[in-house]
């Protein structure tokens, strides 16, 4: 296990170092050019830069040690991205209870369900060196689906308050109330996922396609494996988003079908 | 607790003056609704304080107080849009929390301030109560309503291409579509011109007579609640401080 970490520690490694510092120090050229025009992200970059980093080498070295473990382990790996996927998710959620909980669920649901699928249809490989990458892809983008549905319904409740309760005070159930606006937070959320889907190939080719292409294999295969990808990255998007309002509304609504989110609470927990 | 023992405590204002007995007389007609010690709190904000009262069937009751004085939050506690902190509210005796909240809003109707329309045409608005209970309303009872509230051949129409009157005109039709027992109005004028103002009383006075229907209005203008309701409550800080028959309440105040 450690030869292959010691393996993987050598010139690469030092090479790729050098050229971090040189994507470092471009990163901070935007953010100083952002400062001159009084937008002000440098501690939020620093941050995220470092954090990035880290994370990575951290992730590289876990995969060093781990590239040949069996399914459970790459399951465990999963299940922590998708735990620490919940925490970045939640922490932009405001006015929400068990925010955690509620993104924990609807990642797992959405990344869960697409990798079990793609396991069981053998789309992709229970290897670890495979496994952790693209599900992490789709984890990732689960991850932003469900921050975005949800601050957009959430906003979408808060600018509609009136139009919610006048469906209510005519007899409507909760669910009926809410409906136009869990349609327009669901597809927001899909939109960059679209999106992707739509520039594939045209104005962007996946990191992945690249790698197959470089390691030997069939530009063709490497494609259509892409796409496959991605149509799996919609797909978790899509389950994510769905759960996630789902879970919302059940939360922002009291069992006598009264709406709790307004302004006024809302505007108590900033 | 008898009807006319509520009266008696409710026709009491806050500093101990007696008020005139009321025009309708809740000990001699049927109660359709009534509130029992109904409070609302939000934190350390009281909304609603201690409300005791009844309302009879028929009965138009204006209640005017200031800004912020608790009008709009206690009579968003009779339709239970909000949920009371004590007390309770009787619908035809029966507690309104044995009522499923879907039943007790189609029959305790409320009009809003803002017409608040669903985008789509006014007979889709218009049919909206009656499809949550899987009921088709015919295009002539569509037709019928508009025409009542003097929209005569406006089910097709956007609502995007309406005024402010007329889709006040609308968001009643859409309410009484759903054939309410009670009528809750939430300063349904407050945002239109003079002239759909005195039109649009005119409408509620006439269907509330036409169906015997019972009428809670809230309003910031004395003057309307002179020309609308036979009874009229005084709300301050959250508390009703008089209550009684319209033009002995206000020339009292």
């Amino acid at each position: 296990m450690f030869a292959e970490l010691q393996n993987s520690i050598g010139n690469d490694v030092m090479m790729g170092l050098a050229q971090a510092v040189g994507a470092i120090a471009l990163c901070a050229a935007v953010v100083a050019l952002c400062a001159w025009q009084s937008v002000h992200v440098e501690r939020e970059a620093a941050v995220s830069i470092a954090r990035g980093l880290v994370q990575m080498v951290f992730i590289g070295i876990v995969l060093a040690l781990m590239l040949h473990g069996n399914l459970l382990i790459g399951s465990l790996i999963l299940l922590l991205m998708t735990i620490a996927a919940a925490l970045t998710a939640a922490r932009r959620i405001k006015g929400i209870d068990d925010g955690f909980l509620l993104c924990f669920w609807s990642i797992a649901a959405g990344a869960g369900t697409i990798i079990a699928v793609m396991l069981a249809t053998r789309s992709l490989r229970p290897d670890i060196a495979i496994l952790v990458p693209v599900g992490s892809m789709i984890i990732a983008n689960a991850m932003n689906a469900c921050a975005q549905a949800i601050e957009r319904f959430r906003a979408e409740i808060l600018a509609h308050v009136g139009q919610i309760e006048a469906g209510l005070s005519l007899g409507a159930e909760p669910a009926v109330a809410v409906s136009p606006h869990l349609q327009s937070a669901v597809y927001a959320s899909l939109l960059p996922r679209l999106d992707m889907m739509k520039s594939l190939g045209l104005v962007w080719i996946p990191g992945v396609m690249a790698g197959m292409v470089v390691s030997g294999a069939s530009p063709v295969y490497a494609g259509i494996y892409q796409f496959i990808i991605v149509a799996m990255i919609l797909s978790a998007s899509g389950i994510t988003s769905l759960v996630a309002t789902i879970l919302v509304r059940s939360r922002v609504f009291s069992t006598a079908a009264q709406l709790t989110l307004r302004p006024a609470e809302a505007a108590a927990v900033k | 607790m008898t009807n006319s023992e509520i009266s008696s405590e409710t026709d009491v204002s806050a500093d101990g003056a007696t008020l005139a007995a009321t025009s309708v007389d809740p000990s001699q007609a049927m109660v359709e609704l009534e509130t029992r010690g109904l409070s609302r709190r939000v934190g350390e904000r009281v909304l609603v304080s201690d409300i005791s009262l009844q309302v009879s069937r028929g009965e138009i009751l204006a209640i005017v107080g200031a800004s912020g004085a608790g009008k709009s939050s206690f009579l968003r506690l009779l339709n239970r849009l909000d949920e009371p902190t004590s007390g309770t509210v009787l619908l035809k005796s029966i507690d309104y929390r044995t009522i499923a909240p879907q039943e007790l809003r189609r029959r305790v109707g409320m009009v809003m301030q803002t017409a608040y329309l669903f985008p789509g045409t006014v007979a889709a608005n218009i049919a909206f109560g009656p499809t949550q209970r899987g009921e088709i309303l015919a295009p002539d009872r569509i037709a019928g309503l508009l025409e009542r509230v003097g929209l005569p051949g406006f089910a097709d129409r956007h609502v995007s291409n309406l005024s402010g009157g007329e889709a006040q005109r609308v968001a009643l039709a859409r309410t009484i579509a759903n054939e309410p027992e009670v009528l809750l109005l939430d300063e349904p004028t407050s945002a239109l011109d003079e002239a759909s103002v005195r039109g649009i009383e005119n409408l509620i006075l006439g269907i509330a007579r036409e169906r015997r229907m019972t009428c809670v209005m809230v309003t910031h203008n004395r003057d309307q609640a002179v020309r609308m309701a036979e009874r009229t409550m005084i709300m301050e800080a959250g508390r009703l401080v008089a209550i009684g028959p319209t033009s002995e309440v206000l020339h009292v105040r």
